[in-house]
């Protein structure tokens, strides 16, 4: 069985996924599978975990080693940050953030979650659905990745049991919709024995959807960008110091959300100058249209004050101008709890700000989404409702419509640490 | 973004779009929010290809920050005088920090081995110094070796230039952390998410010039623990080694005497491109003696503040 080695194609196109779980999920096991029958697994590296399985006395080759990069997890034997992996077939380049599943590692599956279009959670087909597999597929739909697939692996070890695997994606299916997942497909999977993984099993005939990879490459994510609202954050502006390209101004940027064309009347946030877009630049000429996730420079008709941190939009689609923003935020540090009074800056999209926590309406269990409205703090994992008060409005959307302009990041001033992710709910 | 023209009907990207408008801000970021940026160039490809991204980035204007080689002083000839064309075409201001200069002064003491690859770290580190740079852009890709894996797109570095692997900072959606305190840096690798082949594609794509060195030719090597070297004033002949010639050609591009090279017909991208897809060894594992020494080898390298 192998998946044809990246072809040299220069056509495909790029899928984020995070994989949640603990080494006994069998996890470690199915990235070696995927990278290794893709031939992202390199011989000289299978050669190094061969020794040091064997010098430890391992009775087979711990794939986990592959995965595992920092000396310190080697020796302990446990993923504690998040590692990104890289392989690709002919129709898709894959990136896959690999996050360790346990409760105390909730803030780096957040972190993997942020970038993912497609989060896969596997469960031990003998276990059913734990705690831990409930608290992933939250997290999931609360970074609002667009695609969930569930794994049931280890499916040879309950004699591949159909009614074992409907019971377990029936449970599972039953609690995320309660949880708002757009998307969720269940497969049954070994990935010991490589069943359902690249093509479909024949110990499973029941089975009648996708392979694992099947639906990895085929899962539809082009329309999961936001091609509606037109948010254009400036990063910089670009003003040579050259009479051969005098008077040149342009904003650079990438594109957050919507499709941008010359022509299109614009409008500067928080200033609300309009203009008109006179043209899209790059350094391979002009364009006619910019979407996501372009990078591109765009020149106006008028000279209107822009700096970075503006936001170019539409003049009847904008987002919010607010000092007072609400959110769910999850926190991640561990030698301060976020309080009620605390200071903080906060960075979202390419604007900065300080920010004071006025309120923590409650305190999320993300285990049984029990909510705590007597909690007074949020310490490391914790996640809960928080309202901030800036000392600059932000040009805000909800996160569930926007991931880039409804996110952003909590840094303590004296340390300078990240220690926080906000997802906004409401600017007003 | 060549090509988008033709695509934009299903508002389809590419991975090399989306690798390059990721780079691209990336860049564009730290120029914003970075007092005194620098991009570390050795004329190696992934370097070659950073330089490109900046060049788009900033265009029409000029890359607005200077470009930085460690010089251990055992250079392939086609390398620096790549370097030195491609630094002339661009207008950029070339800053050298020397190995050989620091080993005069006595910053650093040449090891027994002859091989400078450990102690580039300290020179590196005092030219930080001493420009007092606060970012540092790398051509460092996760997926050369398992320590970089791990590794944010903004690397934070202490007062000392080191890592520390266990207390990074977390690093959500394309929210970059440039905070730091004064003497403090961010490393910063824009081909985070690149792989080698992912290099390869893009200098095809964009007709990047690259070293003759990288493409097939013929060279005098000898076989030194399974690896080919090429026999120079860097890396003399030892007792019983007989040299002969081989058609060869580099994956990496590092120091003269620790850099081996591979046997290959490779002469065209293309050709490298076929070859690169169908390869079972990493191109470190093949080609570099300095990562040979342990599993952790790079980990502890950049823990003291390689890059």
């Amino acid at each position: 069985m192998t998946i044809s080695p990246e072809a040299p194609s220069r056509a495909m196109d790029l899928l984020r996924f995070a994989t949640a779980g603990s080494v006994d999920d069998g996890k470690s096991t199915l990235i070696g599978r995927l990278l290794y029958d893709s031939k992202a697994i390199f011989e000289d590296q299978l050669e190094a975990v061969e020794a040091t399985s064997r010098s430890r006395g391992d009775e087979y080759t711990n794939l986990a080693l592959l995965t595992d990069g920092l000396r310190a997890e080697r020796e302990q034997g446990i993923t504690i940050d998040v590692a990104y992996r890289y392989f690709a077939t002919p129709r898709r380049k894959f990136i896959i953030a690999d996050t360790p599943g346990h409760i105390q590692y909730t803030r780096n599956m957040v972190t993997g979650a942020s970038t993912a279009d497609l989060a896969l959670i596997l469960v031990d087909a003998r276990k059913g659905l734990l705690e831990q597999s409930r608290r992933h597929a939250f997290l999931c739909s609360l970074l609002r990745v667009p695609h969930l697939v569930l794994c049931v692996n280890k499916m040879d070890l309950v004699d591949y049991s159909q009614e074992i695997f409907e019971s377990i994606a029936d449970e599972f299916t039953a609690f995320a919709a309660k949880l708002d997942v757009p998307d969720l497909t269940v497969v049954p999977i070994s990935a010991l024995k490589g069943d359902n993984i690249v093509t479909r099993s024949e110990n499973m005939p029941w089975y009648e959807g996708p392979s694992l990879l099947h639906h990895l490459e085929h899962v539809h994510i082009a329309s999961d960008r936001n091609l509606v609202d037109v948010r254009f954050p400036v990063q910089y502006v670009i003003r040579p110091q050259s009479t051969v390209v005098a008077d040149y101004r342009g904003y650079a940027g990438q594109v957050a959300s919507g499709v941008l064309k010359p022509g299109d009347e614009v409008m500067a946030m928080p200033s609300g100058f309009t203009s008109t877009i006179s043209s899209i630049e790059t350094a391979d000429g002009p364009i006619a249209e910019a979407f996501p996730p372009m990078s591109v420079t765009i020149r106006l008709a008028d000279e209107i004050d822009i700096a970075r941190g503006d936001m170019i939009c539409r003049p009847n689609n904008r987002p919010a101008v607010s000092q007072d923003i609400e959110a769910m935020v999850c926190w991640m540090d561990e030698s301060r709890p976020m309080s009620v009074g605390g200071k903080y800056a906060i960075k979202h999209t390419t604007r900065s700000a300080r920010a004071i926590v006025r309120g923590i309406q409650y305190r999320l269990d993300v285990n049984t989404l029990h909510r705590d409205e007597c909690a007074d703090g949020l310490g490391l994992n914790e996640i809960g409702r928080v309202k901030l008060r800036t000392t600059v409005p932000l040009l805000a959307d909800e996160y569930r419509r926007n991931r880039t302009t409804g996110g952003f990041i909590i840094i303590d001033e004296t340390t300078n640490r990240t220690v926080g992710a906000g997802m906004i709910i409401e600017a007003a | 973004m060549k090509g988008v023209n033709a695509m934009t009907a299903a508002y389809r990207v590419s991975h090399l779009d989306a690798l390059e408008a990721e780079s691209i801000f990336v860049m564009r970021e730290v120029v914003a929010e970075f007092e005194r940026p620098v991009l570390l160039f050795s004329g190696g490809k992934d370097s070659i290809v950073m330089l490109r991204l900046a060049e788009k980035a900033f265009a029409p204007a000029r890359i607005p920050f200077p470009v930085m080689h460690v010089d251990t002083g055992h250079n392939f000839s086609e390398v620096l005088a790549f370097r030195d064309a491609r630094v002339e075409e661009l207008g950029v201001q070339l800053i050298v920090a020397s190995v050989p200069e620091a080993i005069t002064s006595g910053l650093v003491r040449e090891s027994a081995d002859g091989m400078r690859n450990r102690i580039q770290t300290p020179v590196l580190l005092d030219a930080v110094e001493k420009y007092r740079f606060d970012a540092l852009f790398g051509g460092a890709r996760r997926d050369e070796e398992k320590a970089r894996a791990k590794e944010r797109v903004f690397s934070f570095r202490d007062e000392f230039g080191q890592w520390d692997p266990r207390n990074q900072r977390p690093e959500l959606w394309s929210l970059y952390n440039a905070r730091v305190h004064p003497g403090e840096s961010i490393r910063v690798f824009p081909l985070s998410n690149w792989t080698e082949l992912d290099i390869w594609h893009y200098i095809a794509r964009e007709r990047i010039g690259l070293p003759e060195i990288y493409f097939a030719h013929d060279r005098e090597v000898v076989d030194r623990d399974g690896m080919l070297y090429a026999i120079n004033e860097f890396l003399p002949l030892r007792a019983g080694e007989e040299p002969f010639v081989a058609k060869v050609r580099y994956r990496t591009v590092g120091d003269a005497s620790c850099t081996a090279a591979v046997k290959s017909d490779a002469d065209t991208i293309e050709k490298v491109i076929d070859e690169v897809a169908a390869t079972r060894i990493t191109e470190r594992g093949a080609t570099r003696g300095d990562d040979k020494v342990s599993e952790a080898a790079m980990e502890d390298r950049k823990r003291e503040g390689y890059f």
